[in-house]
């Protein structure tokens, strides 16, 4: 038995049967926490407990558990993510909450991104931005050979930068607009900057702002919530870049 | 024309036509400086210059403002509206982190501003408030011509506590609008980078404050009676 301290907390969930519930608000104790717990760790004990007593389980989403995969989507007190710097729900620790702490569980909100139950939501809609053109069109072939095509390091690195995204959704669920505009100006960056993508960079522009719009996003307001709520720290400049390629874009 | 039904180009447009006028409020406010006597004739002079310049230009210059207001209100209310609906439903623990008063009501600080606006032109440029001080019907001789007594009609209004209370609240409104739209304008243009972006935010909140400054710095010396008639 481990002599960890252990932690009971409040959980305040938000608990929905199907996309057309109207869904509600339940109020959980989770106990026997240890700071050593992940959030989705702390998650699945509660839900244990929940299976035990016959009720259905909280449904979330989770893949790697790592930190790399963007799946956990959930807003905790109010913050995508939880609000700490860099990291997923998956990497939230308990230890940055302490006992008797009460934690509000919502899923992303946004018109965009449909809830199918529980704390899942829909996200297919970063899908269509990302196949309304953010890739390159032409035949590559093989994997050329190092020095082929010659790409300055600093643009590397920019492109390297912006296709960290992981495409969580929580710039999208931070945005008060429920805008995608650091998810679209990351993909459209990490092709500009590079030669491979410059070629279509014009059209790329036009069609992924343009599927960003049709899916239901709203636009940005330069709140800059998105920044501080990307696990993977994707900077607002991307969304600059992305407004002067859509000016660049018109004269061309 | 993309520049008018996208996502981006609107912003754009609301980027540029905002930008526009605050530019036009700087300019303004070095003309309004006048009335601290560093042009000769002070503000009657600066005043009577401005109304002998080419009618043309004058209806023009009118005119382009009034497009330009137009525009940004217009697509304001668009874009607000758009945005309301991009998340129906509210989180039920409300915790911004970047966003700012500022920023979260620039819909409610430009209708106010717009407010302010329409009282503004019905008490200085249609004089209407109160006729009485109406600078056209009270001339004064200056350079051995008469001209309005501008002077005259903004002093006696500054000295009314509410009309000045008016004034100061107004710019108030515009520092907050101004600190979220100047740094907006050069994110929105694409002209900021992460290096700049911090800095032009925080710029942006200094040129805003130094025109509320400005402004607010003639109704207040004329209330405490330092700027006199």
């Amino acid at each position: 038995m481990s002599d960890h301290k252990t932690m009971t907390l409040t959980l305040i969930v938000w608990r929905q049967k199907g996309p057309s519930d109207p869904g509600k608000f339940e109020t959980y104790t989770a106990k026997g926490i240890t700071e050593h717990h992940s959030f989705l760790e702390m998650l699945d004990c509660v839900n244990e407990d929940l299976i035990y007593s016959g009720k259905e389980p909280i449904v979330f989403d989770h893949d790697c558990r790592e930190g790399i995969c963007g799946m956990c989507s959930q807003v905790i007190n109010g913050l995508a993510h939880g609000g700490r710097d860099r990291t997923t729900v998956c990497q939230l620790h308990m230890r940055t909450f302490k006992d008797g702490d009460t934690i509000y569980i919502e899923p992303w909100r946004a018109r965009a991104f449909p809830i199918i139950k529980d704390l899942v939501c829909d996200r297919t809609a970063l899908d269509t931005i990302v196949q309304a053109g953010a890739y390159v069109s032409c035949h590559t072939g093989g994997v050329p050979d190092g020095n082929a095509i010659l790409i300055p390091k600093p643009a590397a690195d920019e492109a390297m930068d912006a296709a960290e995204c992981v495409g969580c959704g929580a710039c999208v669920a931070g945005c008060p607009n429920g805008a995608a505009m650091l998810f679209t100006g990351a993909k459209v960056s990490q092709f500009a900057v590079i030669p491979q993508g410059k070629a279509e960079a014009a059209e790329r522009v036009k069609a992924l702002t343009d599927a960003m719009t049709e899916c239901g996003f709203g636009n940005c307001t330069n709140h800059y919530e998105c920044q501080t709520a990307c696990p993977k720290g994707i900077n607002v400049k991307f969304i600059a870049r992305m407004n002067r390629e859509f000016l660049k874009a018109q004269f061309s | 024309m993309q520049l008018l039904t996208s996502s981006i180009g609107r912003k754009i447009v609301m980027a540029i036509t905002g930008q526009a006028m605050v530019l036009f409020a700087v300019i303004h406010l070095l003309g309004n400086s006048s009335i601290f006597g560093w042009l000769n004739g002070g503000i009657n002079a600066y005043a009577e210059h401005l109304h002998s310049l080419p009618l043309p230009i004058i209806i023009g210059f009118r005119l382009a403002l009034l497009a330009m207001v137009c525009i940004h209100i217009w697509f304001g209310i668009q874009l607000t509206m758009e945005n309301r609906g991009g998340r129906p439903q509210q989180y039920a623990v409300k915790a911004a982190q970047k966003a700012t008063f500022a920023s979260e009501n620039m819909i409610w600080t430009g209708c106010l501003i717009g407010l302010f606006l329409v009282y503004h032109l019905l008490h200085f440029t249609f004089q209407v408030i109160s006729p009485e001080t109406a600078a056209l019907k009270n001339l004064v001789p200056l350079h051995d011509q008469m001209v309005p007594n501008v002077l005259g009609m903004v002093v006696a209004g500054f000295k009314n506590f509410f009309v000045s209370f008016i004034y100061a609240g107004g710019m108030v409104v515009l520092f907050l609008h101004l600190s979220h739209g100047i740094q907006s304008f050069f994110q929105t243009m694409g002209w900021s980078c992460d290096k700049s972006q911090p800095i032009i935010v925080k710029l942006g909140s200094l040129v805003a404050l130094v025109l509320f400054a400005g402004y607010v710095i003639i109704p207040l010396t004329v209330f405490f009676g330092i700027l006199k008639g």
